[in-house]
C-alpha cells in the first residue's frame, strides 16, 4: 500500500489516505509500481518522438485488469467506480496519454459494447479487450463536428441486410492501433452506434502527427468509403445522442479524477524542486512568492480530490448525474491545467525540459480539458441545470 | 506438486530502517512488506503450479502485520496462507525461525517443494532454508537461479564467481531461488480481489506444538548487544582541475586502492 502523495509532507497536509478503502490503496499501489517500471522511464522519449507502444502497454494493463475494470462479467474485474477513478488518477500521475488509453478503451469503447452491444458483440470482442489482446477506439467525433455531434454527416444505409458505412471520424485516440472502432452514424432512423472491425474493407486510419498535445498517446482520422457490415454489426435498441453520451459520461469521470494526477504530480514535482534549489543561497522554496504558489495550488488539488471523491462516492452510491460529472470535469481540468502551468514557473529554465513532467502535464491537459466536452460545454450544462434554459445553440 | 513458499515480511527498505530498544529490528514505526526477494520465490513456485498443477501455501512467522507478506502472495496468484503469530516469537533468531517453519510446513501437510528466496532484505542471513532442509531431512537445492522440475527431481543453477554448478534433488526437497530466475508478476486488479476471498490460517506456537522456552529473544543462541547508527555520508573531495585534473583524478582512486 502506498501513500496517496509521493511528497510526506503533501501527503500529511491532503489526508486523503484515510477517505479511501483498502482497495483503493492498494490499486493506487499497482498503478504506481506499473507505471513506476513500464511507463515514466520511457516518458520523456515518448514524448519527444511522439510515439507509444500502445499494444504492449495495453497488454501490460491488461494483465493488471484495468481495461473496463469497473465493468462486470465478460472477463470484466468489476471494479468500483470509485477505485476505476483512483487508477485513472495514479495513470494521469505518469501521463495523460496513457490515462486516455485506459479511457478509450474502457470507458468509450468497451462500455459502449457492455452497454449497448447484443450479447454475440459483447462475447466476441469484451474478453480480448479486457485482457489487452484486442484494442478499441470509439469514433464520434468528426472534423467538422465536436461539440455538436449530432450534426455529423457519417451515414449508415441499409442495403438488404448489410449496411454501408461512409464518413470521416477525427481525434480519434488508439484510432491506427485500434482492432475493432465503434463508429456512430446518422442512419434512416436517428444516430446509432456499430461495432466496426478494423480490418473491414474501406475502413482506414490514419495518424495524426504534429501534435503539440498528448504525445504518448495515439491519435488518428478514421476514413469509411462503402465499408460494408453484416446486419448485426449494429449495435441493436439504442437510437440518438443518449447512446455516445452516455459513454462520454463514463469517460469523463475517469477523467475528473486523472486530470488532479497530473495536477498532483506536477505539485510534487515542483515542491522537490523548491527544496533543492537555491536562489541568491538558500532554497526557492524559502521564499515567500514559491510559498504563496505551492499553497495555493495545494488548495486545488486538494479540492479536487474531495470533489472527484465525492462524485466517486455518489456513483458507487445512489448514482450521479451527467451535470454533477460536469462540475468535476469543468473544475478539475481548469485547476489542473492552472497548477502544471504554475508547476512550471517554480522549475524556471529546468521546467521545458521534458525530463519534468509539468509543462508535459501542462501540454496534455490543453487536451484533457477539450475532450470528453470542453470547459465551456460544461459551463453550458451547468447553467442549464441551474437555470432549466439551454444556452448551447 | 503442492508447494509452501515460505515468506518474510520486513521493513520497507525505501523508509527509516531502525532497530527497537532491546536491539532486534524495529517493526513497530515502519512500513512493512513482502521481502522483494521473496517475490522471486512466490513467482517460481507459482510458475511450477501454473504448469504442473497444485496449490502453492504461502508461509510466513512474524507479529500482526506479518499477515501482509502472505496476503501479497495470495493477490500474487498463491492458494492460501498460514500466518504463525505468538508473542513468544519475538527475538526469534533463525535456529528458532527453522524450527517454527518446520512444524508449520509439517502441519501444513509435506509439500512437494518447500520454496524460499535468496535471503530477507532485513537480517539477510540466507541460512533459513539450509536449516529447515535439515530439521525436515529433506534435500537442499539452494540460491538456484534457474529451477526445472521433472521425473521426481528439482534442477537449479547455482552461479557463483568461479563455477555454476547444476543441482539436482529428489523431491521432496527444499529449493532457494535468487533474484535471476525470473520477473516477479504485479498482482492485477483481480488477485486483489480474490485474495480477499483466500483463506488465511493463523496459528500459534501451541498448535504446532512448540514450547516458548524453545523460540524469542531470551532463548536466541546469538543477541545483538549494541547498534551503532552508520554516520552520515561525509562531503565528498572536489578536485579542482588547474591543469592537473587528470592526474590528481588517478592519485586520489590509485590512493583508494580503486585502480
Amino acid at each position: 500500500m502506498s501513500d496517496f502523495s509521493r511528497n510526506p509532507q503533501l501527503n500529511r497536509l491532503l489526508g486523503i489516505d484515510g477517505l479511501l478503502t483498502e482497495d483503493e490503496r492498494e490499486v493506487q499501489a499497482l498503478v504506481r509500481r506499473f507505471c513506476d517500471d513500464q511507463v515514466r522511464p520511457h516518458l520523456p522519449t515518448w514524448y519527444d518522438e511522439a510515439t507509444v507502444p500502445a499494444r504492449e502497454l495495453a497488454k501490460g494493463l491488461g494483465d493488471l485488469g484495468l481495461l473496463g475494470m469497473h465493468l462486470e462479467g465478460y472477463g470484466c474485474a468489476g471494479s468500483t467506480a470509485t477505485t476505476y477513478g483512483i487508477a485513472c488518477h495514479e495513470l494521469e500521475a505518469a501521463d495523460s496519454g496513457i490515462r486516455s488509453l485506459v479511457s478509450v478503451q474502457g470507458s468509450l469503447a468497451m462500455f459502449a459494447i457492455w452497454r449497448w452491444g447484443s450479447e454475440e458483440q459483447k462475447n466476441e470482442w469484451l474478453p480480448r479487450m479486457a485482457a489487452g489482446e484486442a484494442i478499441g477506439c470509439f469514433g464520434l467525433t468528426e472534423p467538422d463536428f465536436g461539440s455538436d455531434p449530432g450534426g455529423m454527416r457519417t451515414f449508415a444505409k441499409r442495403d438488404g441486410d448489410d449496411w454501408v458505412l461512409n464518413g470521416t471520424k477525427m481525434w480519434i485516440t488508439n484510432g491506427s492501433v485500434a482492432d475493432v472502432a465503434v463508429v456512430w452514424a446518422q442512419t434512416d432512423d436517428k444516430i446509432r452506434g456499430f461495432v466496426v472491425p478494423t480490418d473491414t474493407p474501406g475502413f482506414t486510419a490514419t495518424e495524426v502527427t504534429k501534435k503539440m498535445s498528448l504525445r504518448a498517446s495515439v491519435t488518428a482520422e478514421l476514413s469509411l468509403v462503402d465499408v460494408r457490415l453484416p446486419a448485426d454489426a449494429v449495435f441493436p435498441e439504442v437510437r440518438g445522442l443518449k447512446g455516445p453520451l452516455s459513454c462520454l459520461s463514463e469517460a469523463r469521470f475517469g477523467i475528473v479524477f486523472g486530470s488532479i494526477g497530473a495536477a498532483r504530480d506536477s505539485l510534487e514535482t515542483a515542491i522537490d524542486y523548491a527544496e533543492s534549489r537555491k536562489v541568491f543561497g538558500k532554497p526557492l522554496g524559502g521564499y515567500q512568492l514559491t510559498q504563496g504558489k505551492l499553497a495555493d495550488m495545494t488548495l486545488e488539488v486538494s479540492k479536487g480530490m474531495l470533489l472527484a471523491l465525492h462524485l466517486g462516492r455518489l456513483k458507487d452510491g445512489d448514482g450521479v448525474t451527467p451535470e454533477q460529472i460536469s462540475l468535476g470535469k469543468l473544475n478539475n481540468c481548469r485547476e489542473a491545467i492552472a497548477v502544471a502551468r504554475e508547476c512550471r514557473t517554480i522549475l524556471g529554465a529546468n521546467g521545458i525540459s521534458t525530463e519534468y513532467s509539468p509543462i508535459r502535464h501542462a501540454g496534455n491537459l490543453e487536451s484533457v480539458m477539450t475532450y470528453e466536452g470542453t470547459s465551456e460545454v460544461h459551463q453550458l450544462v451547468i447553467g442549464n441545470a441551474l437555470t432549466g434554459e439551454p444556452a448551447f445553440r | 506438486m503442492n508447494i509452501v513458499v515460505c515468506v518474510k515480511h520486513v521493513p520497507d527498505a525505501q523508509g527509516e530502517r531502525g532497530f527497537s530498544d532491546d536491539n532486534t529490528t524495529d517493526r513497530e514505526n515502519v512500513d512493512g512488506l513482502l521481502s522483494e526477494l521473496d517475490e522471486y520465490a512466490v513467482e517460481a513456485a507459482l510458475k511450477i503450479t501454473e504448469a504442473e498443477g497444485g496449490e502453492v501455501t504461502a508461509l510466513t512467522v512474524g507479529p500482526a502485520d506479518a499477515v501482509d507478506a502472505v496476503k501479497k502472495a495470495l493477490q500474487m496468484g498463491a492458494d492460501k496462507a498460514v500466518h504463525v503469530s505468538d508473542d513468544a516469537i519475538a527475538g526469534s533468531d533463525a535456529l528458532a525461525t527453522s524450527l517454527i517453519l518446520a512444524e508449520a510446513i509439517k502441519k501444513v501437510g509435506q509439500p512437494d517443494i518447500v520454496l524460499f528466496g535468496l535471503a530477507s532484505t532485513d537480517g539477510g542471513m540466507s541460512v533459513v532454508p539450509a536449516m529447515v532442509a535439515e530439521r525436515l531431512g529433506l534435500p537442499q537445492v539452494t540460491q538456484v537461479s534457474t529451477l526445472e522440475v521433472a521425473d521426481g527431481n528439482v534442477t537449479g543453477r547455482r552461479d557463483s564467481d568461479v563455477a555454476s554448478e547444476t543441482l539436482v534433488a529428489s523431491i521432496p526437497a527444499v529449493v532457494s531461488v535468487t533474484d535471476q530466475i525470473n520477473e516477479p508478476r504485479y498482482p492485477s486488479f483481480k488477485g486483489i480481489m480474490a485474495a480477499k476471498k483466500k483463506p488465511v490460517e493463523e496459528m500459534s506456537l501451541g498448535d504446532l506444538g512448540v514450547d516458548a522456552g524453545q523460540v524469542g529473544l531470551d532463548n536466541a543462541s546469538t543477541k545483538v548487544l549494541d547498534t551503532t547508527k552508520r554516520p552520515p555520508r561525509e562531503q565528498g573531495e572536489v578536485i579542482t582541475d588547474e591543469g592537473d585534473g587528470g592526474k590528481k583524478l588517478v592519485e586520489f582512486l590509485a590512493g583508494q586502492k580503486l585502480i
